[in-house]
């Protein structure tokens, strides 16, 4: 008759599973990342010839950075607390102003027509010694400005968030406030050789 | 009253550590589902920058990371003061993201390479000139959605 096999002890189990688990909570993180989301425009086509396209003054809100982190807007020093507002001001130009970007009437699904800014576009540019942090700031605010924007109009209209909206009510309310920020080379001004 | 009284015979059984293995299971099973593994080591110094409007990266798999900052005080030496990129597990060069990226769609499904981002984490004093580079080989590289790693700022309001 075979032998008996002993049976195998689990008391140490509860041992080997805290071993298990203590290695798990060691290598790994639980941190979900989030961040900032741009899109870079497409690489320069160097075959292209560079054709100066004529855009009305009224219609660039320029934003300029240098390497002590201060900021430059419409010829103005702001603080970067203000750039919120004025950016809003900017792309939403609700007195109609000579100074700010031209609108036009244009049919908006759900809407009707609606008078939006025709072309207004922020020009970012910042200088070589700009810190990240400043730089990011910056974008924030001009992001921040315009998902405001589309917040108050998704709030006015259908008393829901941006965010919640279907995709449709989303790809209107992006018809009105869209989101052109364009990046210029940056100077080289404030860089250490 | 002899209901109420204590029978000094009779002992407080232990508690019985039986299931102790299969709460540690439980428990190993729930941080194994939950959390992911880290995936390099950092050598460079990351304090991230606070902002607002964040979007969070939920596809892990499509991310590819690209770490700038200071060299940790270990790495100092050989690599000075001055930020530097770090890709996976090494210091690299801007001109190097190009094959970086290759690299990492070269990894991914086909149908899952138009949907890759690329997260840059910088840290908060690192100046633009490094960050600037990286942007320009990323444009040559077609990896064009980015994303600026940010912290949650907390309003103070």
């Amino acid at each position: 008759m075979a032998k008996k096999v002993p049976e195998i002890p689990n008391a140490s189990m509860a041992d080997i599973a805290f071993m298990i688990l203590i290695f798990f909570l060691i290598t790994t993180t639980m941190d979900v990342d989030s961040g900032l989301e741009r899109r870079l425009p497409p690489p320069a086509d160097p075959n292209q010839v560079q054709t100066d396209i004529q855009i009305n003054e009224r219609n660039i809100f320029v934003v300029l950075v240098n390497a002590k982190d201060e900021l430059l807007v419409e010829n103005e020093w702001v603080a970067i607390k203000d750039l919120r507002a004025k950016a809003m001001e900017f792309l939403d130009n609700p007195k109609n102003l000579i100074t700010l970007p031209e609108k036009e009437v244009k049919e908006v699904p759900f809407f009707g027509p609606t008078e939006i800014v025709k072309n207004g576009v922020i020009s970012l540019r910042n200088d070589f010694g700009t810190t990240y942090g400043a730089y990011l700031a910056v974008q924030n605010e001009l992001v921040a400005a315009v998902n405001e924007l589309r917040d108050a109009k998704a709030m006015q209209k259908w008393s829901k968030k941006y965010v919640d909206l279907t995709e449709d009510q989303q790809d209107a309310v992006k018809m009105i406030y869209p989101q052109k920020i364009s990046e210029a080379e940056p100077k080289k001004v404030g860089v250490k050789k | 009253m002899s209901k109420f009284r204590i029978d000094e015979s009779r002992e407080m059984p232990a508690v019985s550590t039986a299931s102790l293995p299969d709460i540690v299971f439980m428990l190993l099973c729930f941080f194994m589902v939950t959390t992911t593994m880290r995936e390099v080591t950092l050598m460079v110094k990351i304090k991230k920058p606070e902002a607002t409007e964040l979007t969070k990266l939920t596809k892990k798999t499509l991310v590819s990371y690209i770490y700038v900052g200071q060299p940790i005080p270990q790495y100092q030496k050989t690599f000075g003061t001055e930020p530097q990129i770090q890709l996976n597990d090494q210091f690299a060069n801007a001109s190097d993201l190009l094959s970086f990226i290759t690299a990492e769609r070269a990894a991914r499904d086909e149908s899952e390479i138009p949907m890759m981002i690329t997260s840059i984490k910088a840290d908060e004093f690192t100046k633009m000139k490094i960050i600037q580079e990286v942007k320009e080989e990323l444009r040559k590289a077609q990896a064009l959605h980015i994303n600026y790693s940010a912290k949650k700022k907390v309003d103070l309001k």
